[in-house]
């Protein structure tokens, strides 16, 4: 962004030899590089998405990375393996519980911490440091705890362990994100609310929401996002009905349906989709 | 700081806000659903790991008891040591190859992306959007002996026909740095965005050449995201068991398998309990020292 409101025409004296170097070096080698970088990361998710379209030959309706020519047959039998299609629609409901529970309690807690100093707030450190530790913190070390937890106070693993285990991972970066968006916000809209007369609450849903809104929907995405691809908290917390990457994780020991590719491709399409019309709305917006 | 200046402001109005106990209580009525929630299902866990650490369990009834003794610990560790130094190793090599793939195209994107940097970021976190689990999938099949890869490889007589990745460590490490480069990309673009366009005029102005300009105004400048990089990248490598399972072998075990099996597959809570609460000890310290060089809140400058 600063950069970007950075006029380009600063008074620079006439430009030396290792200037112009440098600008060949923006024009050609470090354009090259990076689109290959770009290409590397694109690479496996292409395969992918080519792969989704692959014909089966043979009984096993496995994956396999010989061609063996083009089908949508995949497609048309989206739904044929029952265990990958429930673990789907389970990861979908997981990851709108969680998020939308994660995203209430994140978005309140970044309010009392952009809101109110440590005087008026006893422990806002300990829950900064708390917030830190849970992000940085390694996925195995949360699942496995929470396993042992879950075990010494009979916890059946199901659906419920599931959402408290991923909102506890979410609410950190719930947290983080919107309490970006609220430290530039102007609280002397909030007192121009108060002295319309507008009580606390009115003032909240009428003035503070509407603006820390993008905040709070960049926070529900990341949460959705996070959630929806968890795989190592789940494999320790989830019963007998898995979600979607644990139950492909498992796939990989028998063979993998040619429908997980499919999914793979639908979660890949409908985020791809969301970033690029997060662009579009922020750029609009400028 | 906009709080400062209105306090100090001689004619701000007084607003009619909400006053007493509702008011000093509101930090604490705002945080505590997030704060119970956090405090109950991650520090309590963690609190428990440590106490179960301290029991002993047996393997062939899966029941344990509480026997104080403090023996599993280095007992585990000197067990599973290689295990520790394999997933140390492996997490290292994947961060500083990911440090050096990723900070060119960082570089690039911050200096050179002009209107298109935010298309650029995304594509970046391209891989964020399929699946891990199927991520490391389809790099078990590029990598696997009639992958695109290989195959292409040994076409060509390029390497001897026996040669196989699969399985080695060579394999998770390529498989560590794929899945983990973003987590290192976008610290480093967020902290060379930062760099003042001029800083880097002036060193040429003053006759520094590309390099020392380099190693003399970019690299300390870019030095907080560089630790932010490492610290996301590093701590969940190191304690990342899904690349290794899929594509490496009996060999290169990482310590994230083996605390998986403890827990999941032998029922040896206190033998995993005992590993992790070793795991955690070691990231702590990564953690720490990043809290004490930078402090903690500038991480959530580069999420």
């Amino acid at each position: 962004m600063s950069v970007q409101d950075r006029p380009d025409t600063l008074p620079t004296p006439p430009p030396e030899r290792p200037a112009r170097r440098r600008r060949k070096l923006g024009r050609f080698v470090l354009p090259t590089y990076s689109w290959l970088v770009i290409a590397y990361l694109v690479f496996p998710i292409a395969l992918m998405i080519i792969y989704s379209f692959n014909r089966v030959v043979g009984g096993l309706q496995q994956v396999s990375f010989s061609w063996n020519g083009f089908t949508t047959q995949w497609y048309r039998q989206w739904s044929n393996v029952p265990g990958l299609t429930s673990s789907f629609w389970l990861s979908i409901r997981l990851a709108l519980v969680s998020t939308a529970i994660a995203t209430v309690l994140g978005t309140l807690l970044a309010i009392a911490l952009v809101r109110y100093r440590s005087n008026k707030f006893r422990g806002k450190v300990a829950v900064e440091q708390v917030l830190f530790l849970n992000i940085a913190a390694p996925e195995i070390v949360m699942g496995a705890s929470l396993l042992g937890l879950f075990v010494t106070f009979n916890v059946a693993r199901g659906f419920l362990t599931l959402v408290l285990a991923h909102v506890m991972f979410s609410i950190a970066y719930v947290t983080v994100t919107v309490r970006a968006r609220l430290a530039g916000f102007d609280r002397s809209l909030e007192e121009a609310a108060y002295d319309l007369g507008a009580n606390p609450l009115t003032t909240f849903r009428l003035v503070t929401l509407p603006l820390i809104m993008p905040g709070v929907l960049a926070g529900a995405l990341m949460a959705f996002a996070l959630s929806i691809d968890d795989f190592v908290t789940s494999n320790f917390v989830s019963g007998t009905a898995p979600p979607f990457p644990v139950w492909v994780y498992g796939a990989t020991r028998v063979g993998i349906p040619p429908q997980v590719f499919v999914f793979g491709t639908f979660i890949f399409m409908v985020g791809i989709g969301f970033a690029l019309l997060s662009i579009i709305l922020s750029r609009k917006k400028i | 700081m906009d709080e400062s200046v209105l306090t100090d402001h001689p004619r701000r109005v007084t607003p009619r806000r909400p006053g007493g106990w509702g008011k000093r209580l509101a930090p604490y009525l705002l945080s505590l659903p997030a704060g119970l929630w956090l405090v109950l299902l991650f520090i309590v866990p963690l609190g428990v790991m440590l106490v179960q650490s301290l029991e002993t369990c047996s393997p062939a009834t899966g029941l344990c008891t509480m026997t104080w003794s403090w023996g599993e610990l280095p007992s585990q560790v000197s067990l599973y040591h290689q295990q520790f130094i394999t997933s140390l190793l492996f997490a290292a090599a994947a961060t500083v190859i990911d440090l050096v793939i990723a900070f060119p195209i960082a570089y690039w994107i911050a200096f050179y992306g002009g209107h298109r940097k935010n298309f650029f970021l995304i594509m970046l976190l391209v891989p964020f959007f399929v699946s891990f689990v199927i991520r490391t999938i389809v790099w078990e099949f590029i990598l696997s002996n009639n992958g695109i890869v290989l195959t292409f490889l040994t076409h060509h007589h390029l390497v001897p026909s026996g040669f196989h990745v699969l399985g080695t460590s060579y394999a998770v490490i390529s498989g560590l740095a794929y899945n983990y480069l973003p987590f290192t990309a976008l610290p480093l673009y967020v902290a060379i965005e930062r760099i003042d366009r001029r800083v880097l005029d002036a060193a040429h102005d003053l006759y520094a050449n590309r390099t020392s300009a380099f190693r003399r105004v970019i690299l300390p400048l870019a030095m907080p995201g560089i630790f932010a990089a490492f610290l996301l990248t590093f701590i969940p490598a190191f304690g990342d068991y899904l690349n290794q399972e899929i594509l490496g072998g009996v060999s290169n075990t990482m310590i994230g398998t083996v605390i998986q099996n403890s827990f999941l597959v032998n029922f040896d809570y206190a033998g995993g309990a005992s590993l992790s609460v070793v795991l955690l000890a070691v990231s702590l310290l990564g953690i720490w020292l990043y809290a004490r060089l930078l402090g903690t809140s500038t991480i959530n400058e580069y999420l």
